[in-house]
Order: structure tokens, then C-alpha cells, then sequence
């Protein structure tokens, strides 16, 4: 008996420490881009006053910099403007799309699908989602890129455009389970109470339902927010990779995840250039992390709502 | 003093509005699925006749403009499996200890809070953390070893939340029923709770095999290669892989037209790979979903 009960206290520790385990994950995530990120700020061991390569960023040149130059001689620049601009650009039109079509989506799976039909079609959602990036970006770079050159008449099909509307596939799934599960939250009596007011199930899951599942629904934007402006191998492929401040739609664009993406490997290890990518990494975490929080306070918030 | 009821022919009139509102809202999502249907079968149809028993089992040559994929094949099956080597124990774990064991409060909150977060990450920013982590701070070379751990960290929230999921759909009788003969918490979960949810914690580590396969982000900078002569050696050498070998094809080759057709073989293997692994999970869901009555 004694020995079942310490066995039983062991395996409990053993679990939690794993737990703990997984969490302290984020925490060292946290850690190291900070450590990493900050000395780009600060004077490395290899710091020349002759040389302007070695020279600290300033934090202001960094975040209000409109030129991101970091092999530039002479004088290298590290402004982040350019970069957030356009993760920020391609992500706000992809979800311009995706929005109102994943909403759509997900009232019609949630209000009028039952069965396996919904266990199908939302098994296809998740498996879109788990598709490999580079897949869908070598699609959007052999198909949709030439499609929009000849299109619209410009040279090349590697811009905003592309980018956007590969991301707006990309961030669908997401914005569709999301949802579709936040309308499945609101409970059975709100659309029976409609019913037998005499509303049709058209005009319940518009003006009973969606509003009922706000929040949940707010949540998925803001996820499938997080998917877009975090994604990097498919925008790699597609966007053209400029680091200009675009003027139009067909301009090539370079979002943050792309630039660590590209100059990391060839960045020397200590070097001024390899810390701010981490600082950039440390941007990009700090905008995923807050989003995912907020979505899921507002899940919580929205499940919250409908327990008595 | 009742109001006459509506006549039947207004009720139609207003469910036939009703079913029209629908039909328009299910135009994105049966266009949304036709979209998938047609990039996997535009990838399929120019991939197809690229592959061969000697695509698959013979090194690229001459510069990667013909031979096959075997070194890309491999290098994913080791980097994928080593990363499920971690993050399995682990996540499994976990898990079980958050659905059976974590009191509410604060602490678990947080915890339960911050691995949900690390869902939500960039995995370009799991790339970064690699290189922070493993290559500069441990000194792990980029390899075989250091992309498998990159790859585990970032797959591990993704094992823990079915697992988690899988695991809390276990009606509390079933706990209650081995407690009541005198079984300790844990004897009641390992033969009361573990069998049942075990189908649902090994769907939920295929999805995550499959993803992990495709992902390239994390691997760039902790050890995959443009190109290695033969298989590795050793887990602490360098690989290639699936997913950035369609990359190189794609966009880095010095002669992209001409590898073109090697750049569709390979997104049609990686693709078959995926969808196999994803397949296989979603037979075993339907097949939880139509045998055990408990869950829904």
C-alpha cells in the first residue's frame, strides 16, 4: 500500500515537471531573443570606432528607420519600417479577403451542416491547414504569379498581391475552425427561442447567433492574424523580397519573417547584422504572443458568457 | 381574440429566403475546397510522371539537375522522427498531468496559458531560438540533432493540446469506478483513462508528424543543406530535406526551368507523405467517433 501511494506521488511529479517543462519553452524563448536581440543595441567585444559596420543600432534608428540596408557601405542601416510595413500590408489585405469569406464559411458549416459531412469538410480545413508552406508558395510562385503578370500587364507576379492572397488561403482554416467552433459554443435554446419568435434559421444565425458569438468570432481574426504575419516560407517564395517601402499592389515586398529568413545565413555570427535579425525575431514574437493571448482571453470571455 | 396563423404559403416563402441566404454563404467554402482540389491535382498531374522507383532511391547528380531525392527523403524521416523522440514523452505528459492531475489556480493557468501561446509562435521564430539555444549557447553543430530538437520544441504544444483533448473526453466514471475498488489516482488513469484516450493521443501525434514534415522555417539556419554528398553520417551532420530541397528547386537553383520537373516530383512526395500521415489520423478519429458512444 505504501509503495502504491509513492509511486502514485512520483508519477504526479513527474507529470507536472513536464508540464512545467513545456511552458518554461516560451519563457526561454523569451530569454534568449531578448539577450540576443538587445546587443545589437549595445557595443560588442568587436566594437571600432573607425569601423561602421561594428557600430551599436540605435533604438530609434531601428524602430523609425525607413531604410533597411545592413550591407550598405560605409554606413549600414537597420530601420524595421519597411519590413513591419509590409508584413503588415500583405497581412491586412489577406485577411480583407479572408475575413468576411471565412466567417461565411463557418456560419454555413456551423448552422447548416450535421454529421459527416461537417466531420468531412472540417477535416479538410484542418489538413489545409497542416499543409507544408513551401507547397503552397511554390503553387502561388509557378500559378499565380504569371497569372497576375499577364493579368494586370506588370513584369513580374512576385508582389504584395500574391502575397496577400497566398496568405489569405493560408489564414482561412484558421479563421474558419475558430469561428465555426465559437458559433457551435452559443447554445441550442438561443436558436430555439428565435425559432419560435418566428424567425427563419437565416435570419437567426445572422442577428441571434453571430452577435451571440462575437468575441469567439474576434478571436479567430486575431488568430488568423497571427498565422499571416508569421508565416515565412510561402511569402518567401512569392513576394518578391525588396526591401522598399511599397508604393502599389504590384510592388515586391519583404515582411520580417522573410528578411531573418534570408539574411540570417549569411550574416557573421556576433556581428551588429546578426543581432538585430533577433531583435526583429523578438518583434515577431512580441506581436504573435500578444495576439494569441488576447484570442484566447476572448474565447474564454465567450464561453464564460454563455455558463450560468 | 387569436391571431389568424400565418398561411403555410408565407412560411415557405420566408424558409426559401432562408435557404437562398445560405446557399450564398456556402460559395467560399465550396470555393475553398475546389481551390485545394485543384493545386493538389495541378501538383499531381505535372508531378507524377517524375516519379520512379530511381526518383526516390537515387541521389540527386550533375549539379541537381536530374538523379532523385533519396538524401531529402531520409534527412526528413530522421529529423522528424528525432523530433517526435522528444516531444512525445514530454507532451504526453504533460498533458496527462494537465487533463487528470493540475489543480485550478493560478499556476496551472499560467502554464496551460503559456503553452497554448507557443502554438501561436512563428515557427521562423522556433529557427531563431535553434540557433540562440542549441547551435551558439550548447554548441550542437547545425545538424541532424539540433533541427530534431528545433523541430520537437515547436511541435510539442501541438502534441499537448489533443493529448489534452483526448484525455479530458474520458467520462469521470470511468476514474470514479477504479477509485471506488481501491485503485490510486494514477492506477485509475493508467487502466481506466490511458487505454481509452489512446486513440485520440495517436491522432493527435500523426497530425503533428505530418506538419512537422513540411515545416522549412525552423530548420534553415540549425543544420539543413543545399546539398550533401551521400546520407548523413551521424546525427550531428548535416542533412537535406523534403520541404527545402522543393525550396532550392523552386526559387535557388542556378537553372530553375530546368529542375522544374524535379521541383514538382518532390512537392508531389512531400505532399503524398503529408496527406498519408493526415489520412491515417483521420480514419482513426471517425473510427473514435463511431465506436465510442461517450464522446461527441
Amino acid at each position: 500500500m505504501k509503495l502504491r501511494r509513492s509511486v502514485d506521488r512520483g508519477v504526479r511529479i513527474l507529470f507536472s515537471a513536464n508540464a512545467v517543462l513545456a511552458a518554461a519553452v516560451l519563457v526561454g524563448i523569451l530569454l534568449f531573443l531578448l539577450i540576443y536581440g538587445i546587443r545589437a543595441f549595445i557595443p560588442t567585444s568587436a566594437f571600432d570606432p573607425e569601423d561602421p559596420l561594428t557600430h551599436p543600432v540605435k533604438i530609434i534608428s531601428f524602430l523609425f528607420g525607413t531604410r533597411w540596408n545592413p550591407d550598405a557601405y560605409g554606413q549600414p542601416r537597420y530601420g524595421i519600417v519597411p519590413l513591419l510595413l509590409g508584413s503588415v500590408i500583405t497581412t491586412f489585405i489577406a485577411l480583407l479577403l479572408a475575413i468576411p469569406l471565412g466567417i461565411a464559411s463557418a456560419i454555413f458549416i456551423a448552422e447548416r451542416l450535421k454529421g459527416g459531412v461537417r466531420i468531412a469538410i472540417k477535416m479538410l480545413v484542418e489538413l489545409f491547414a497542416g499543409f507544408p508552406s513551401v507547397v503552397i508558395g511554390f503553387f502561388g510562385l509557378i500559378l499565380l504569379g504569371p497569372f497576375i503578370s499577364r493579368l494586370f500587364g506588370v513584369a513580374s507576379g512576385l508582389n504584395i498581391l500574391n502575397a496577400s492572397l497566398v496568405l489569405a488561403v493560408m489564414s482561412l482554416p484558421t479563421i474558419i475552425s475558430v469561428s465555426e467552433d465559437a458559433l457551435r459554443v452559443v447554445p441550442y435554446s438561443f436558436r430555439e427561442a428565435a425559432y419560435a419568435l418566428g424567425a427563419s434559421p437565416w435570419t437567426t444565425a445572422l442577428k441571434i447567433i453571430l452577435p451571440a458569438a462575437r468575441s469567439g468570432i474576434l478571436a479567430a481574426v486575431l488568430l488568423g492574424f497571427g498565422r499571416a504575419i508569421g508565416e515565412t516560407m510561402a511569402v518567401l517564395m512569392v513576394a518578391g523580397n525588396a526591401p522598399i517601402i511599397p508604393r502599389s499592389l504590384f510592388d515586391p515586398v519583404r515582411t520580417i519573417t522573410t528578411t531573418i529568413a534570408i539574411e540570417l545565413g549569411e550574416s557573421t555570427f556576433n556581428s551588429i547584422h546578426f543581432f538585430a535579425l533577433f531583435a526583429l525575431g523578438f518583434i515577431l514574437f512580441l506581436i504573435a504572443l500578444g495576439t494569441n493571448l488576447l484570442a484566447e482571453s476572448l474565447i474564454k470571455r465567450e464561453k464564460r458568457s454563455f455558463t450560468l | 381574440m387569436m391571431k389568424e396563423p400565418p398561411p403555410a404559403r408565407r412560411i415557405y416563402r420566408k424558409l426559401f429566403i432562408s435557404n437562398i441566404g445560405f446557399l450564398f454563404l456556402a460559395i467560399p467554402l465550396f470555393a475553398f475546397i475546389l481551390f485545394i482540389a485543384y493545386m493538389i491535382f495541378y501538383l499531381f498531374s505535372n508531378g507524377i510522371n517524375v516519379l520512379s522507383w530511381e526518383f526516390l532511391t537515387k541521389p540527386p547528380v550533375q549539379g541537381m539537375t536530374a538523379g532523385g531525392i533519396l538524401p531529402c527523403v531520409i534527412g526528413t524521416v530522421y529529423i522528424t522522427l528525432l523530433s517526435l523522440i522528444f516531444s512525445i514523452p514530454i507532451g504526453v505528459l504533460a498533458a496527462i498531468y494537465l487533463a487528470e492531475y493540475a489543480p485550478d489556480n493560478i499556476i496551472t493557468r499560467i502554464i496551460r496559458s503559456a503553452i497554448r501561446s507557443l502554438a501561436g509562435i512563428p515557427s521562423i521564430v522556433y529557427g531563431l531560438f535553434g540557433v540562440a539555444l542549441l547551435v551558439r549557447g550548447i554548441g550542437i553543430p547545425p545538424s541532424v540533432l539540433a533541427s530534431g530538437v528545433t523541430l520537437s520544441l515547436m511541435n510539442l504544444p501541438w502534441i499537448i493540446a489533443t493529448a489534452e483533448e483526448a484525455t479530458h473526453a474520458i467520462p469521470g466514471s470511468f476514474r470514479e469506478g477504479a477509485l471506488a475498488v481501491g485503485a490510486t489516482k494514477w492506477e485509475a488513469i493508467r487502466h481506466n483513462v490511458l487505454p481509452f484516450a489512446f486513440p485520440g493521443i495517436l491522432t493527435g501525434i500523426l497530425l503533428a508528424l505530418a506538419r512537422t514534415m513540411g515545416e522549412t522555417a525552423p530548420i534553415l539556419f540549425t543544420g539543413v543543406s543545399y546539398y550533401t554528398s551521400g546520407l548523413p553520417q551521424t546525427i550531428l551532420h548535416k542533412f537535406m530535406a523534403l520541404p527545402y530541397h522543393l525550396f532550392v528547386l523552386a526559387t535557388q537553383h542556378d537553372q530553375i526551368m530546368k529542375v522544374r520537373p524535379l521541383a514538382f516530383g518532390t512537392a508531389v512526395v512531400l505532399l503524398i507523405l503529408v496527406l498519408t500521415f493526415d489520412a491515417i489520423a483521420f480514419i482513426i478519429r471517425l473510427r473514435i467517433a463511431a465506436t465510442n458512444k461517450w464522446q461527441v
